[in-house]
């Protein structure tokens, strides 16, 4: 083992204290020394957005951080992002139902970033939808479901939303 | 389609565990003492390798084995892998890739030798520390100039790189040239890329000592192949090697084929006594996955007065790569893809394989009916250009027509099987995309927009793709004591919903409750046959053999329930896990029936049947049944930077009956997206000496979200009368002419400036200069 560094990290939720090498970088210390395997590799160079987190709520490249940059923050997968066990999120529920995953590879990234982007922008319009996921390489869906997707959790969550203040 | 679930836009089954993030891909395997594997790969195209030198490799810490070729070499049959599909191949026994170079790379990236580490880290550390020592060797670096007689041998034990020729021809098409009252001739480019699945390759190994047993996982589609393969190389009995595929991250045509690091790792798991894990990463899959569409074509059509083709020929010099990894299923593919939709009365077109120092050319989506597909229609661009016709009027004039159907084309599948279209009706399908796009209306609008300084375009396509290639894919149906139904199958999923699909498929016939079936796929060791996932197959192979077994499975569950109910057969009906003697609440369980004939003993079986509630099905298909994509769209081209705005796309697609019309419309989305991203931006690049330019995504561009259109989809259904199911392949056909209809629009849209296309990608780049060479200051 390389140079360590003790690190106390909280994913979804659950803390976690751990000695991590300094040069593993982020994603391979969430998918190897954690487990969590939801988040994707697809190319460890920041383009293909498959390794995207959120950081304290924003979208971050867990490819591109190193281990020991996450000390002491928050960090969201794609394991947290469901409300319960045997519950989809109001967005997840959109992918399944306007097909905006076919091999299901890009798919972490793709929540992350469109959880933050649905945040800002609750009403957005297509092309906005289209620049938010521009840093997010999907090869099986021409990206037309995910789209479609967006948009509808974009309705689901405005109705949500409406609901609760009700 | 319109069944209870079948023809029905169900939701998938694959979806929910997706997207809670619990897919299980190959580097998610995680077993327990796995070592890392990292592969030491060539620094050049064509060299020697003189000698090995691995002590400062196997001095790093953590390091527990280096391995090259001397290494591995006694403990396999031969020294190269087996080239699939070998028929037609020349010296076919010794043209597959190296597993490891033995003493002359072909190519920047080939696998030299395999480090295996305590991490992949260490292991990649240690990678860099195994030196070669090269004697570089010229290269052959463009196919076309490959084949000048001073060019550079790909291959140091030949001097001519010409691999062999093939020729597909009929009629008499010399004579009709030199009679013809129109001819026209293209010279016409296209470029290599490849599939670019977003999961790359990756291989887990594990050897069992107690039941002698090497077990991998690998992120393939041809886990049943790749299991042969194993056998083969490694000299071993089937009852020893087990091939499993996980979640698969996408494959496109790539992952079809066995690759060396899938071998090694499988080998090096048996030596080091540990599982060993190889994950691949981007630029590797730059470097040493498959790519293809690398093709110089000459290309001339010959018309009569009245605008119908007399005939095409023509010569096709293709890019091969370094070795033969699969087959000639591309240049054949291409040159019987050229008459496509038209009656074409005389064709000839030559084909040269040319062996370059490149990674090896093998299908990529598409399979190069994208580029035949791309010279048959430039070719009628120009011929409309010439003569003064509307595009979409000469190709009308020369299409087969509906009422023509089944049609015999003078041509054979590289199988030999007839190219007979099936069943459809291309002049309609072009004519509602057409519409779709109001082509007609379009001038109008391309002058208003010409008034405001923007140039816009108009494109249209047609392609036509075999698929459901044979001969078979198995399926067994089975109903538990439990009541549950599984199905197995030797269909590969890698992300287009293969097994929604086939549950679809035995829900229909067996309660129509998907929940209550479950669909093994990608394993060797419960499924002992398969051929796997390619060609646009698996629904028409996989789909109809799970259709009749489901069938056969339903007519013996029902002969037993009546037995038990004592009722007929025809009073039954089967609703959820339960059949019912109809209109009474008189029931007995999937589960019971399943029970009764799995037996007691000493007791005689219910109703005289064969034990299990089970069937095994082998549908067998010789003939394509031929899907087809009428594409149009309307582009906007900036003259200053090239880009290319796409304003309507829209494509009829006949995939004959509809499984799950969410799922079609999915994959036709998604092929039509790689074919925009073979039209405008996938080029992989490498210098005059073969040297690999373009290994990562910024260098090599991916379709993003922005860039692409929203596709309007819609279909005709004609059946395929050629499968129970009357279905077509899917997942290609919208590749096919995305090409040659973007570049329709591009030409169409420069038309001002007198810029002619006759290459792709088309980049912005290209565009400038083209703009600028046809307008020198």
């Amino acid at each position: 083992m390389g140079e360590t560094r003790n690190i106390s990290v909280t994913i979804n939720g659950k803390t976690y204290q751990e000695e991590v090498e300094v040069r593993f970088h982020l994603a391979d210390f969430i998918r190897q020394q954690l487990g969590l395997t939801g988040t994707h590799l697809g190319c460890e160079h920041g383009v293909c957005g498959a390794c995207t987190i959120l950081l304290n709520g924003e979208s971050a490249r867990s490819c591109l951080l190193l281990a020991v940059q996450a000390d002491g923050q928050e960090i969201l997968t794609i394991e947290g992002i469901a409300p319960s066990e045997d519950e989809l999120h109001p967005l997840q529920e959109a992918f399944r139902d306007n097909h905006g995953l076919q091999c299901g590879f890009c798919t972490p990234g793709m929540l992350t970033t469109l959880l933050e982007f649905l945040k800002d922008n609750p009403d957005p319009t297509e092309e906005e939808v289209r620049i938010a996921i521009s840093g997010n390489l999907c090869r099986c869906t021409g990206y037309q479901g995910i789209v479609a997707a967006a948009l509808d959790a974009a309705e689901r969550l405005r109705n949500q939303n409406v609901n609760q203040i009700q | 389609m319109d069944g209870k679930v079948l023809g029905q836009r169900v939701p998938r089954l694959e979806d929910p565990g997706l997207l809670l993030g619990k897919g299980r891909y190959t580097d998610d395997v995680r077993l327990p003492g796995t070592a890392n594997a990292a592969f030491v790969r060539s620094p050049f195209p064509h060299a020697i390798l003189k000698s090995i030198d691995k002590n400062a490799a196997m001095d790093v810490e953590g390091v527990i084995a280096v391995y090259d070729f001397s290494d591995l070499r006694p403990h396999m049959t031969q020294d190269k892998l087996p080239v699939e599909f070998p028929s037609g191949v020349p010296n076919a026994e010794n043209a597959g890739p190296a597993i490891l170079v033995k003493d002359e790379t072909m190519y920047a990236g080939e696998c030299v030798a395999i480090v295996i580490a305590e991490t992949r880290h260490i292991a990649e550390d240690a990678a860099a520390l195994v030196f070669g020592e090269w004697e570089p060797l010229p290269a052959a670096g463009d196919c076309k100039e490959a084949l000048e007689p001073d060019a550079p041998s790909a291959h140091r034990d030949t001097n001519n790189n010409l691999m062999m020729e093939m020729v597909q021809e009929y009629g008499d098409v010399d004579n009709v040239f030199s009679s013809a009252p129109h001819t026209f001739r293209e010279e016409i480019w296209q470029h290599r890329g490849t599939a670019h699945p977003i999961e790359c390759r990756g291989a887990v190994g594990r050897y069992d000592p107690v039941s002698d047993q090497i077990t991998l996982w690998s992120s393939t589609q041809m886990p049943n192949l790749a299991q042969s393969y194993i056998i083969r190389v490694l000299g071993l009995h089937e009852n020893q090697v087990r091939v499993i595929t996980p979640d698969v991250g996408g494959g496109f045509g790539p992952k079809f084929l066995f690759y060396s690091e899938e071998l090694v790792v499988a080998l090096a798991a048996k030596l080091v006594g540990r599982p060993v894990k190889w994950a691949e990463d981007r630029r590797e899959h730059f470097l040493a996955a498959v790519q293809e569409r690398d093709q110089y074509w000459e290309a001339e059509i010959a018309l009569s007065n009245d605008g119908l083709v007399l005939g095409v020929r023509g010569h096709v010099i293709h890019d091969h790569g370094a070795y033969t990894a699969q087959g000639i299923t591309l240049p054949y593919n291409a040159a019987s893809t050229i008459p496509g939709p038209y009656k074409v009365p005389n064709y000839r077109m030559k084909q040269s394989l040319v062996f370059t120092n490149k990674v090896p050319c093998a299908p990529v989506r598409g399979a190069s009916h994208p580029q035949g597909t791309y010279v048959m229609e430039r070719l009628m661009d120009r011929a409309a250009k010439e003569l003064g016709v509307d595009r979409a009027e000469l190709r009308d004039r020369n299409m087969i027509r509906g009422t023509e159907m089944p049609y015999k084309k003078p041509l054979k599948t590289r199988a030999g099987v007839n190219i007979e279209y099936d069943s459809g009706d291309f002049p309609k399908a072009m004519k509602m995309a057409l519409d779709g796009c109001d082509y007609y209306g379009f001038k109008d609008r391309q002058r208003n927009s010409r008034a405001d300084g923007r140039f816009s375009g108009i494109g249209l396509s047609l392609g036509v793709k075999g698929t459901g290639r044979g001969p078979f894919e198995m399926a067994t149906v089975r109903i538990g004591p439990s009541g549950k139904i599984s199905v197995y199958t030797g269909a590969a999923p890698m992300g287009q919903s293969t097994r929604t699909m086939m549950a679809q498929v035995v829900a229909e016939h067996l309660g129509g409750d998907m929940q209550n079936v479950e669909v093994v796929a990608g394993d060797t060791q419960p499924i002992p046959m398969g051929m796997g996932g390619f060609g646009s197959r698996q629904a028409i192979t996989a789909g109809s053999s799970a259709h009749i077994a489901a069938k056969e499975v339903r007519k013996k569950a029902l002969k037993v329930a009546a037995h038990m109910l004592e009722t007929s057969e025809e009073d039954l009906e089967i609703r959820g896990i339960e059949i019912f003697v109809r209109g009474t609440d008189m029931k007995v369980s999937l589960g019971q029936v399943a029970n009764a004939v799995a037996g007691t003993p000493g007791y005689a079986l219910p109703g005289g049947v064969e034990p299990g509630m089970e069937s095994t099905q082998r549908f067998l298909t010789d003939p394509l049944a031929y899907c087809y994509s009428a594409h149009c769209c309307e582009v906007e081209v900036d003259p200053e930077t090239g880009g290319v705005e796409f304003k309507r796309y829209v494509i009829v697609h006949d995939s004959g009956n509809l499984m799950n019309p969410m799922i079609v419309e999915g994959q036709i989305q998604g092929g039509a997206a790689h074919g925009v991203g073979n039209a405008l931006f996938e080029w992989m690049a490498y210098d005059k000496e073969a040297q690999p330019l373009t290994t990562n995504f910024g260098e090599y561009l991916l379709p993003t979200a922005p860039e692409m259109p929203g596709f309007d989809v819609s279909f005709l259904e004609s059946p395929s009368p050629l499968n129970p199911l009357g279905v077509k392949g899917v997942g290609e056909g919208s590749t096919v002419p995305v090409a040659a209809a973007v570049c329709s629009a591009i030409e169409n849209a420069l038309e001002p400036f007198g810029v002619h296309i006759s290459e792709a990608p088309i980049t912005p780049q290209r565009i400038v200069e083209l703009i600028a060479s046809a307008n020198p200051v």
